[in-house]
């Protein structure tokens, strides 16, 4: 249009770009040059020029590679059962029943809560020896006697798995419901016509049409899931032994715990890049897809 | 058949959704022994206020409510205000500038706040502002702004162009464009983006553990955090469980207020792509 209107638009968005910049896009560069700085406490921090060498201490830091091990897989089974756990909680919700607005309210609670305090409460119930995990465990007869959830490393993981489905299925399962709605009821209709059973409606006609819903909660909840502090800081604060630590709580710790401010950005930038390689593979695939 | 099939669904997903929170509003109302006794004790008897009574007058938690209120408030009012002035001029905008904007301030909200942590952290001190409210309001508004843009944008570009284009002719500038007829016509969505960004600030932690290291500057997220006894064998579970109750508490009502309003807003950008 003409340039006045341009001008208009920029000015716009000038308040937005500068709060965006000073609080996202200059610590993004200092972080960048901290991780490739030695960096001194004298009452402030003074930086030197370190070249590669975090990176290189990174390459041989088997903690590192650890903590890059559990939030792939932290991430991995999280956003698979939430996946699966929200596709069904969709499916319900999807269907006419008296108190539909109320459960719609109900599912969504997980959802609001806040992680750190929610967190606090899964400690409570897999304390080891008055949760009440175990006692319904023990009751049901799926155990004998009680299990310390948080201090073995296999059941910690997979209790902060859970306690992140908990909270994280209501975003999936609201996203694949609005996707529900937006397929057309005579679809469905004419797929029973030519005799289709419900499970094949659900997997030839249903699925295919969400796909993209689903890939956009898939990428958005896996890179928070990859980002995972608050359950994991609260829950086990890493432990036991560094089996739940992830990359986040990893660079935390050098940050605030041992003062290493230059090879905590190193911990941080390294994870964040390592990150990006499947992201991309897995949004060229998507893409992909959708042309075809 | 099939109705009791879905009768046992909407059971199972709601005790689901439920139970972990109602589970610790029960253990908030128990004594002690009946906290620690096993087998486990599910319904308090008789129910008592007493963990909450010693939480309240241990910590200064009256502080950290007002302290989230206080600064979720004003993070989500200085969102929304940023993002609405950016929401309105991409809304009258179309193509490259209107799409790269839209996709940069979606990669903005993608970065793990780990990577801005220490940065931020630097700043934050650099101006005094460890321990007071500002130190978290400008980092959460700048965090949010990206959702804040999205939903706001997506509100505005239902209006007809034409709106726009005849409130221009009648002589109103940009800003009044926006504030005047954008915002009224728009105004259910601006007050999705506000909740969202809401919650969003209450809920956060890193940030509020790292900048507020003193007790009565705490949110009740990094307060809760504080809450442990004197060692760590001596875990207060009833006073913990009486905190739990008391910060999510104004989430659940913002929930069962907002509903329908909370669920568009997080599935508009979604499905919309």
């Amino acid at each position: 249009m003409n340039d006045t209107g341009h001008r208009e638009r920029v000015l716009l968005l000038l308040p937005a770009l500068l709060l965006a910049g000073l609080v996202v896009g200059l610590p993004v560069l200092r972080v960048l040059q901290l991780s490739f700085s030695r960096v001194e406490l004298d009452g402030g921090i003074s930086t030197s020029w370190a070249g590669l060498d975090p990176y290189v201490r990174l390459w041989q830091d088997g903690r590192f590679w650890t903590a890059l091990r559990n939030t792939a897989v932290f991430t991995g089974a999280s956003v698979l059962l939430e996946t699966a756990l929200g596709v069904g909680v969709a499916l319900v919700l999807h269907q006419r029943f008296r108190g539909r607005g109320m459960l719609r309210a109900v599912v969504l609670l997980p959802w609001a809560l806040p992680t750190a305090v929610m967190a606090l409460a899964w400690a409570w119930i897999f304390n080891d020896a008055f949760g009440v995990a175990n006692d319904l465990l023990g009751r049901l007869g799926f155990i004998e006697r009680p299990v310390a959830w948080l201090g073995e490393p296999g059941t910690a993981m997979a209790a902060i798995v859970l306690a992140d489905v908990w909270k994280t299925t209501p975003f999936v399962a609201l996203v694949v419901l609005a996707g529900l709605q937006g397929i057309p009821e005579s679809l469905l209709e004419a797929a029973r016509v030519d005799g289709l059973g419900a499970w094949q409606r659900f997997w030839y006609v249903v699925l295919p049409l969400l796909a993209p819903a689903l890939v956009v909660a898939v990428v958005f909840r896996a890179v928070q899931a990859y980002g995972a502090f608050d359950l994991v800081y609260v829950m086990t604060g890493g432990g036991p032994g560094g089996s739940t630590e992830t990359v986040s709580l990893y660079a935390y710790q050098h940050y605030f715990r041992y003062l290493d401010f230059g090879y905590g950005s190193a911990v941080a930038t390294a994870g964040v890049v390592l990150a990006l390689l499947p992201l991309l593979v897995v949004l060229r695939w998507a893409r992909a897809r959708e042309v075809r | 058949m099939r109705r009791a099939a879905l009768m046992l669904a909407v059971a199972l997903v709601a005790g689901w959704s439920l139970g972990p929170a109602a589970w610790q509003a029960l253990t908030a109302l128990k004594p002690d022994d009946q906290i620690t006794r096993v087998p486990t004790v599910y319904l308090p008897d008789p129910p008592t206020t007493r963990h909450f009574e010693t939480l309240w007058a241990r910590k200064p938690f009256g502080a950290y409510l007002a302290n989230s209120v206080v600064i979720s408030g004003a993070a989500a009012l200085l969102a929304v205000v940023v993002g609405l002035l950016a929401a309105g001029a991409l809304a009258r905008t179309t193509g490259a500038l209107r799409d790269r904007t839209l996709l940069g301030l979606l990669l903005l909200a993608l970065f793990p706040p780990i990577l801005l942590l220490f940065p931020l952290y630097e700043g934050v001190r650099a101006l005094g502002w460890i321990n007071h409210p500002l130190g978290l309001i400008l980092p959460y508004a700048a965090l949010n702004l990206p959702l804040a843009v999205w939903i706001l944008e997506s509100g505005f570009r239902q209006i007809p162009r034409e709106v726009d284009e005849a409130a221009r002719l009648d002589g109103l500038g940009p800003l009044a464009r926006v504030f005047r007829v954008q915002l009224p016509l728009a105004a259910p969505t601006v007050v999705t983006a506000g909740i969202l960004v809401f919650i969003f600030c209450w809920n956060e932690f890193m940030l509020a553990l790292t900048f507020m290291t003193r007790d009565a500057g705490k949110t009740v997220t990094a307060g809760i955090a504080s809450v442990g006894g004197a060692s760590i064998y001596e875990i207060p579970w009833g006073q913990l469980s009486a905190a739990i109750v008391l910060a999510t508490a104004p989430l659940v009502l913002l929930v069962l207020v907002f509903q329908g309003r909370i669920t568009s807003g997080l599935t508009r950008g979604a499905v919309k792509g």
